[in-house]
């Protein structure tokens, strides 16, 4: 019964304890705050840093050098953009230095609209990660995946990016963490920090099993025939409640896929589902000009332009600046559950 | 810029100039109030000669088309070979770290690489160890040393440097006996007006946490063309690490003596101290940016090597026929070193995706490598 928060919390508690982790840190990551999102209350390397994303991704790639294994957060993938170059330079080394240095860090960081972040809390990173050879970029979409998707993102010694959808961050999974409290108030009593005076408080930690979910592997949440919808972090719950709605509504099923990493990505769920149904729709967030999702469909056609029955289709954010603050800007350019259920009835019910 | 030309002074007036009047060999090498001692002064005269050696015929690789571009350090020689010669080699964090930038040869030769691991980078080989022909030359990285990667983009090293020496600090706390490593990290004076030239003052000086960094500039007063005097205010860089608290110094490092006892004070400090030190030297830039702007001798600036020779002479340290002989000993193996290169194996098309990726045991698609897009 965690939610997003608590559950990364608890993989990094996990991480500490048995993967090795040496340094969780970043802005406000450490006590007294914990993360802005509490993501990093309670743990043990967590450590404060200054308000400096380049000396973040720098200081980790230090680290990872010395043979430390540091996991690090950008508060908001908004701000990562004045760290290009490093992300370029730790997914390249590696290449560049023709294998003699791994770079075992893991960057973290919120990502995507949802919570009236107006222009620079909203922003959406993985189309820009996944131009950064060298990386490997995981998006959850719920809270048991980040759990398992963190540990593999520790475990992994290349540079991985978590992507965080960060309105799903409060979200609770009806399915429980290994290790778990069944009780969501006991969970939060031994883990989350009280409000106030922390000076003394210490976590409670639960006795957490390993649960890795490999990298590259989707999942297929929804099964059926009448069209594969591709989406991943905080537009897959709308993906299959407007899948749970068509099949109640008028019998249509779809194949939803949540592709939980964007790289890399599972390729063959992707390509036996268009086999099966020959209709495609990618849903994401991020805006359309130049999008990742644009990527998948290259090679959809590229690769089964015979098996589509209609033209495939995507579905992503409005090439605008920004997401405005009054929310009629954000609905109105970035994917809502109408616009994706339409957009699935419509490829269900495309004569071709 | 200064003004280049392509012919040098006349040599045999130098030849004369240097013969020398003292007989009796000196006991030390003095420069101001500093001194080194005679044998200290030979190695590092040997390793500057090297140094400069293994530059001119790099660049002569690069204008034959045995090589294509070239950068490099000519010029900064006496201060390069002064550092490498000081560094606490080894690997993992008992050992220096070093994040260095494009202009090392001299520091990687006098730390005891062969030249011939510098030509396979600068032919493009696939036995070159540092990059496998994918980088420019002097983009050194040997785990062996701590030599972490060098990149081309400028001041970046600036940023990752605080990260080694926090592990360092920690494993010296741990082990008492291991607690002298250090992280030196060296770029030049115009990647100052980078950011990541103050990250690295402010992580290393978090209070309480202060990490034991040497963070080098060696000054050329330009940056490609642009005089330094003309987008900076005129100070001391060292002057940056003052609001920081951070020790500095600047010392001429074109002067091998000065650029000995200036390196040997900012590592004791930092080794001990387990705090960061600035240390800026002033050097030469013989032969310009790099091969993009023509690579031509130029002649108006102060030869760290020809003047170190001098002294030499002049002190009785050496004659000209043992400086000739050196001479002609390092350029034998900087041409034996080029002609074993160009004998060696190219990358292939098979050798595009390799070393993308380490292995790993939870990513589904590249267990072993990259391999091309997922699924094929």
């Amino acid at each position: 019964m965690a939610n997003m928060a608590q559950a990364v919390r608890m993989a990094l508690h996990y991480g500490e304890k048995h993967l090795g982790v040496t340094d969780v840190f970043g802005e406000d990551v450490g006590p007294p705050l914990g993360g802005v999102f509490t993501v990093t209350q309670g743990l043990k390397t967590a450590w404060n840093t200054p308000l400096d994303e380049r000396g973040i991704l720098g200081t980790a790639m230090g680290i990872a050098y010395a043979g430390g294994r540091p996991v690090c957060e950008i508060q908001f993938c908004d701000y990562a953009f004045n760290v290009l170059d490093l992300f370029k330079v730790a997914g390249n080394q590696r290449w560049a230095g023709g294998g003699t240095f791994d770079m075992p860090i893991v960057v973290m960081t919120p990502n995507g609209a949802g919570i009236r972040g107006s222009l620079y809390h909203s922003h959406s990173f993985e189309s820009w990660a996944s131009r950064l050879p060298g990386w490997k970029i995981v998006m959850p979409s719920n809270a048991l995946d980040a759990y398992g998707l963190m540990l593999a993102a520790i475990k992994d010694p290349n540079p991985v990016l978590v992507l965080l959808p960060k309105a799903l961050l409060r979200q609770k999974d009806a399915r429980l963490i290994p290790g778990e409290p069944a009780d969501a108030d006991e969970l939060s009593r031994m883990i989350d920090a009280p409000v106030g005076d922390r000076a003394n408080w210490e976590p409670q930690w639960p006795n957490l099993q390993d649960y890795t979910i490999p990298i590259g592997v989707a999942d297929l949440v929804r099964e059926g025939t009448d069209g594969t919808i591709i989406s991943y972090g905080r537009p897959l719950e709308l993906c299959v409640q407007a899948a749970d709605d068509l099949r109640a509504a008028h019998g249509h099923t779809f194949d939803v896929i949540d592709l939980r990493s964007i790289f890399p990505y599972d390729w063959r769920t992707i390509s036996q589902s268009v086999l099966k149904t020959g209709r495609v729709l990618i849903v994401n967030e991020d805006t359309e000009v130049t999008n990742f999702g644009e990527h998948l469909l290259r090679r959809i056609v590229d690769e089964h332009f015979y098996d589509l029955a209609v033209r495939p289709r995507t579905l992503m954010g409005k090439h605008v600046p920004g997401i405005g603050m009054n929310q009629n800007y954000e609905m109105n350019s970035v994917p809502q559950l109408g616009d994706v259920r339409a957009a699935m009835r419509e490829l269900a019910t495309d004569a071709g | 810029m200064p003004e280049m030309s392509g012919e040098p002074p006349d040599i045999e007036e130098a030849l004369l100039r240097r013969a020398g009047t003292r007989t009796a060999a000196p006991a030390a090498i003095r420069s101001n109030r500093e001194a080194i001692s005679v044998e200290l002064a030979l190695t590092v005269f040997r390793q500057m000669l090297r140094t400069r050696a293994l530059e001119e015929r790099s660049i002569k690789m690069s204008k034959s088309g045995e090589a294509y571009f070239w950068i490099g350090g000519p010029g900064e020689e006496a201060f390069n070979v002064c550092l490498g010669l000081q560094v606490h080699k080894g690997r993992g964090p008992a050992f220096d770290y070093l994040h260095l930038h494009y202009r090392n040869a001299g520091v990687m030769l006098a730390m005891g690489m062969p030249m011939i691991d510098h030509t396979r980078q600068l032919a493009m080989r696939w036995t070159d160890r540092h990059s496998r022909g994918r980088n420019f030359v002097g983009h050194y990285a040997i785990p062996e040393w701590n030599v972490v990667p060098v990149s081309s983009v400028i001041e970046i090293q600036y940023a990752m440097a605080p990260g080694t020496a926090l592990v360092q600090k920690r494993h010296g706390l741990k082990n008492p006996a291991e607690a002298e490593g250090i992280s030196i990290v060296v770029g030049g004076d115009a990647g100052t007006a980078e950011g990541d030239f103050e990250t690295c003052l402010n992580w290393s000086t978090r209070p309480g946490q202060e990490l034991p960094v040497l963070m080098v500039v060696t000054n050329n007063r330009f940056g490609i063309s642009t005089d330094m005097d003309t987008v900076h205010a005129h100070r001391p860089i060292a002057d940056r690490a003052d609001p920081y608290g951070v020790r500095h110094e600047t010392i001429d490092g074109n002067d091998p003596v000065a650029a000995w006892h200036g390196i040997q004070r900012a590592m004791r400090y930092v080794r001990r101290e387990r705090k960061p030190f600035l240390l800026e030297a002033t050097v030469s830039r013989l032969h310009g940016h790099s091969s993009s702007s023509g690579a031509q001798r130029n002649w108006t600036e102060t030869d760290t090597l020809a003047a170190f020779e001098q002294k030499l002479i002049d002190a009785g340290a050496i004659d000209t026929a043992s400086v000739r002989a050196l001479r002609d000993e390092a350029k034998k193996e900087a041409d034996d070193a080029v002609v074993q290169t160009m004998t060696e194996p190219q990358p292939t098309r098979e050798d595009v995706y390799t070393f993308t990726y380490a292995e790993s045991e939870v990513d589904a698609v590249y267990p072993k490598d990259f391999t091309g897009l997922p699924g094929n």
